[in-house]
């Protein structure tokens, strides 16, 4: 297993988002990567489904909103530490996304993807409505959460290690993924579902399964970021924008591959940042984004990845 | 009971209008298969057409109404050439993101010229007032406009060549293309009249409700509710949709929470969707 250099590559990239703002001490660095790191997250598992199995998933982000709830209310109201909260969260929030799935997977192409967007509207209402989450206000940790991980300070950072833990995680996934039986039949179904079911891929069962599978890190990703924030409210836990940005970073990349996607969210928050910062351009970083997205969708449909691998073949061998 | 039924019949005022904004998007995916997910942002900017109208250049409110219409379907042919044409019959991830693209652009744009501040345009017509409970004018003079135009919209799609061609490209592209049929041409007019309805739907929103550049969002998505009860596709269910949304919200004001209806809304649109996938008005299409 350790001959495949995409193993190395993975691990030579997280240690590089660890050891450099680590060593140089540089606190917006980090913050820059963190959120390189959480669109890694997002992209990588929204691949499962928009680049592997072909559904196109516009509410992704109820998970990691999702996540951040349960995974907040266990470290505020019940004290528990941070990393077994995030990972009950992914464990509820898959729970949750298999049921959901068992539902709406029925639906095809438009009408799942419209469904996605109504799902995440209705459980922002309902949690903007649900009291025991503090309702529209949302809910704020006070500093006394922080003091298990050794204050404050300390424990920006470990959040910030552990998200890029689940980065890694996310990326190994969505290789082994691939490399499966499973990824094999999800691909098989996003180029014709009724020809993978004709020989016999478990279709219904696999999709629900990718589904949950697509919700397990953005919940725990969104855990540790929320306890991060300190803070979690309905409109930035729900926020739709945030979910079509990683279909963005997605086609950016390039759907289907491994790496694409985490490039492209790597290119985008690069790009986001720089737009944010430009003085002339701090208005237009969505004409700036949607435009660069309607380029894509006309003319390069393949990203960036689909550019490489047509022009280098060779370098597939090697990349996945 | 007499202040149910006025909210009853108020919503089902507003909801006429509701109807209007998602014939338009149930018209562009019953042609070519795309949803329109600029739709929103496109009913903003017939908001911003009564608003510069009436309120900047102080012309009577109406007159914004034809206005919205040539503009809207003027945008929605340049749209098509620009943005749409070329995603025809490819996979729906690409017409869902091509349109949502267009969706940012044209919300980044709006906010830089305008920013995300609430704009109101005071609109005055006299209403009536029957046991007590008023019907504002504007609500009234809306739905009846909302039902013109829908009636005017059925004339053309059945009476005239254009709106024949429409439908038989509906049906139909190859064979439509077959009988001569300019399905290009026929292609962009039908995205700019679904356009022209979300346009000039906006602009009768905003005689009723203040709005932001933001507020496309909302009604994009009741727009989306209305046409999965109506039947995606399906311009007359559209219309019936949007009244029976408007009802459900009139009905529903007077027992829960403002707050709670959305919740109602949402997952009407999901049971919806799931159990009758065709429309719970599955009208024969056209």
């Amino acid at each position: 297993m350790w001959r495949r250099p995409f193993l190395w590559l993975i691990l030579a990239v997280s240690l590089a988002f660890v050891l450099v703002p680590y060593l140089t001490d540089d606190v917006q660095l980090r913050e820059g990567l963190l959120l390189a790191a959480v669109y890694v997250i997002l992209a990588s598992s929204l691949n499962l489904m928009i680049g592997y199995a072909g559904y196109v998933n516009f509410g992704n982000i109820v998970f990691f909103g999702l996540g951040g709830y349960v995974c907040v209310f266990l470290v505020s109201e019940w004290h528990w530490p941070l990393v077994p909260s995030a990972i009950l969260a992914g464990v509820a929030v898959s729970a949750v996304a298999l049921l959901f799935g068992l539902g709406i997977l029925r639906l095809r192409g438009a009408f799942f993807a419209l469904a996605t967007i109504g799902i995440n509207e209705a459980v922002r209402q309902l949690v903007t409505n649900f009291e025991p989450w503090g309702g529209a206000t949302g809910i704020y940790l006070s500093f006394d959460a922080y003091e298990p991980l050794g204050g404050p300070m300390q424990a920006l950072w470990t959040s910030y290690f552990l998200v890029v833990g689940v980065m890694a995680l996310s990326l190994l996934a969505s290789f082994a993924i691939k490399r499966s039986k499973f990824g094999l039949g999800l691909i098989a179904i996003g180029q014709n579902e009724d020809a993978a079911a004709t020989l016999g891929v478990p279709t219904p069962r696999y999709k629900a399964l990718v589904y949950s599978a697509s919700a397990f890190l953005p919940a725990v990703a969104g855990g540790i970021y929320f306890f991060k924030s300190g803070i979690i409210e309905p409109g930035a836990a729900f926020n739709l924008g945030l979910s079509i940005e990683a279909i963005v970073m997605v086609m950016l990349g390039g759907q289907g591959t491994v790496i694409g996607p985490a490039v492209g969210a790597f290119l985008y928050e690069e790009l986001r940042g720089a737009l944010l910062v430009a003085e002339a351009f701090s208005n237009f970083q969505l004409v700036i984004a949607g435009v660069l997205l309607l380029v894509i969708v006309l003319f390069v449909p393949g990203g960036l990845m689909g550019f490489v691998h047509r022009r280098w073949p060779k370098a597939r061998s090697w990349l996945e | 009971m007499i202040a149910i039924l006025a909210s009853v019949l108020d919503g089902v005022l507003v909801g006429a209008v509701y109807g209007l904004a998602a014939m338009g998007l149930t018209l562009i995916w019953g042609v070519m298969n795309v949803i329109n997910l600029a739709h929103g942002a496109l009913t903003v900017f017939g908001m911003f057409a009564l608003y510069f109208l009436a309120s900047v250049l102080g012309l009577p409110p109406y007159s914004a109404v034809p206005i919205a219409i040539v503009a809207g379907f003027v945008c929605g042919v340049v749209l098509y050439w620009i943005a749409v044409h070329r995603i025809i019959g490819r996979p729906e991830l690409m017409s869902l993101l091509a349109t949502f693209a267009v969706n940012m652009v044209l919300i980044g744009v709006g906010t830089a010229l305008w920013t995300t501040s609430p704009f109101n345009v005071p609109v005055t017509l006299p209403g009536f007032t029957w046991q007590g409970y008023t019907f504002t004018g504007t609500h009234i003079m809306a739905a009846v406009l909302a039902g013109v135009l829908a009636g005017l919209l059925y004339l053309f799609l059945h009476h005239t060549r254009v709106g024949k061609a429409i439908r038989a490209v509906a049906q139909n592209r190859e064979a439509a293309e077959l009988s001569g049929i300019p399905t290009k041409q026929i292609l962009s007019m039908a995205f700019g009249l679904g356009v022209a309805l979300a346009a000039v739907s906006g602009t009768l929103i905003a005689t009723m409700f203040p709005f932001t550049m933001l507020s496309g969002e909302a009604y994009q998505l009741k727009s989306f509710v209305v046409t999965v009860l109506g039947g995606l596709g399906n311009p007359a269910g559209a219309l019936l949709g949007g009244i029976a949304l408007g009802l459900v919200e009139g009905l529903s004001t007077p027992f829960m929470p403002v707050s709670w209806i959305p919740i109602l809304e949402f997952g009407l649109f999901v049971f919806c969707l799931m159990a009758f996938p065709r429309g719970i008005f599955a009208l024969s299409k056209g």
